[in-house]
């Protein structure tokens, strides 16, 4: 069976400096992959490379059977097959929540209105958030913006979500609400590739974690094997330092 | 005007006219003083002493209308060439964007006054263009270069996130920037923009020199015929102090609603 996303051999240089080294990963349908590391450490990069908001230098990323490196990928497939969360949630001011939901589907899927404000009902009730349909982001808590930017990803159906520190921009009061919904995500079976630093939310949902350091994979394991039982010099010094904190 | 707020200092220099400040409502606010002033300094001239005052009003009518005809298709048209010029300036095609950025420096470094000159008296070497034509002509393009870059800085104020949140949702680019970036640009730029159509307004009186027959040429048509001056030229002021007083208010009003619309109650 096709993996879901498959990372071969990646790297990526900005102008000179290496944010990404030979990083290779398999993330099968339904995992859930949650890399951790310090700031810098090129894991944000990495998603950012799945859906081509940055190109690789070399190596090959594939989503099932589309080549997500190639020239001449068709990028805007490769992004409605790949959801992204922010950090900074990016919900647009200037549209009511039921809107910023819509919009893609519209205009991408071609889903006529009626239809994809539905569906749109759908995701706001499963997020918790069917009364806000006609608020503006502004009007929202951050809990509330980064779940109506789930249920924003989440429409456009697609194969694999990324959530880039999706919890980073949050008071901790905040920071349940929103691993919350994506706990429900990861038990549905959905395939994510999460970068943040709640631990306890890879303990809970994650299938892999991945920890890297300055572009590199240093360790792969389950959630059990790095926790628990780091075997790699970095990872344990890390994970003490992360602990500690 | 200076504002100062939490020991930041703020400068905020406007080169146009006074556009009312939202907390400013007190009844002897400058905008006020300085509108109804014009509007009752005018009424009591006509009233006290109509001879010459109703007289210039009469003969330079017609001026006005010319006025604004001038003005509102040379913004019109300015609008325009700004937002090409503006969305070429932020274009990925390194061609492009050097061709807008030398247009806009040429533009900034020649006076208005040489370009109305230019277009008028220099290309009817070339192309005879009728005055009302090449004056609109000469501010469109004028004017279009430094609203570029009102929509420049305006739709580079606009965070990062957002055009990566929509291409990251399957939008073109082009659909990113007419459905996520510009509509958020519009309520930033609309301020300066209106600041730049009162300053149109006022430099519209430049094209007098090019036998358009705008309120400053009808002034002067009438100086022409009773010598009286002192007393057209404080008509003149009066009347374009009423017109950009007007407008200032206006924008300052639109600029209220469309805040108001981001944000419903």
């Amino acid at each position: 069976m096709l993996s879901r996303v498959k990372i071969v051999n990646v790297s990526k240089n900005f102008d000179g400096v290496i944010a990404l080294k030979d990083v290779s990963l398999e993330v099968k349908n339904g995992d859930v992959f949650f890399i951790i590391g310090s700031s810098g450490s090129g894991k944000s990069t990495l998603l950012r490379c799945i859906n081509r908001l940055e190109n690789v230098s070399s190596g090959e990323i594939w989503i099932e059977d589309i080549l997500v490196t190639g020239s001449k990928a068709n990028i805007r497939q490769i992004r409605e097959e790949t959801g992204m969360v922010f950090q900074s949630f990016n919900l647009f001011p200037h549209l009511n929540v039921i809107d910023n939901i819509t919009l893609a589907l519209r205009l991408v899927k071609k889903i006529n209105p009626k239809e994809a404000s539905e569906s749109a009902r759908t995701l706001l009730k499963r997020v918790g958030l069917l009364d806000k349909e006609k608020s503006y982001p502004e009007q929202l808590s951050g809990g509330q913006q980064q779940r109506v930017a789930i249920a924003r990803a989440l429409a456009m159906n697609p194969k694999v979500i990324l959530f880039d520190e999706p919890t980073s921009a949050l008071d901790p009061e905040m920071t349940k609400e929103v691993l919350d919904v994506m706990l429900d995500l990861a038990n549905e079976g959905m395939t994510m590739i999460v970068v943040s630093h709640e631990m306890g939310f890879a303990k809970a949902a994650a299938t892999t974690v991945v920890y890297m350091d300055e572009g590199e994979v240093i360790e792969i394991g389950t959630p059990d094997e790095i926790f628990n039982n780091p075997k790699k010099e970095r990872t344990i010094r890390f994970l003490k330092n992360v602990l500690r904190a | 005007m200076v504002k100062i707020n939490n020991n930041k200092t703020k400068l905020q220099v406007t080169d146009g006219v006074l556009i009312p400040a939202r907390d400013d409502s007190s009844i002897f606010s400058a905008w006020r003083i300085v509108f109804y002033g014009a509007l009752t300094a005018m009424i009591l001239l006509i009233i006290i002493s109509p001879q010459p005052y109703r007289d210039i009003l009469f003969f330079i009518s017609d001026g006005i209308i010319r006025t604004f005809q001038v003005t509102l298709s040379s913004i019109l048209f300015a609008l325009i060439i700004g937002l090409l010029v503006g969305l070429g300036r932020i274009s990925r095609n390194i061609l492009i964007d050097r061709i807008c950025t030398v247009y806009v420096e040429i533009i900034r470094g020649i006076p208005l006054l040489v370009q109305i000159f230019y277009i008028y008296y220099a290309l009817a070497k070339f192309i005879k263009l009728s005055d009302i034509v090449s004056a609109v002509i000469a501010f469109a393009i004028c004017y279009g270069a430094y609203i570029s870059e009102i929509f420049r800085a305006g739709i580079q104020s606009i965070p990062k996130g957002q055009m990566e949140a929509a291409l990251a949702l399957g939008l073109t680019r082009r659909q990113a920037v007419f459905r996520i970036i510009l509509p958020q640009t519009v309520k930033v730029v609309l301020p300066p923009i209106g600041n730049e159509f009162i300053a149109l307004l006022k430099d519209s009186s430049l094209v007098s020199v090019v036998a358009v027959s705008d309120i400053m040429r009808r002034g002067r048509e009438f100086t022409s015929l009773r010598y009286e001056f002192f007393e057209t030229y404080t008509m003149i002021a009066i009347i374009y102090l009423i017109m950009t007083l007007f407008f200032s208010r206006l924008v300052a009003i639109m600029e209220e609603r469309l805040r108001t619309d981001v944000k419903p109650s």
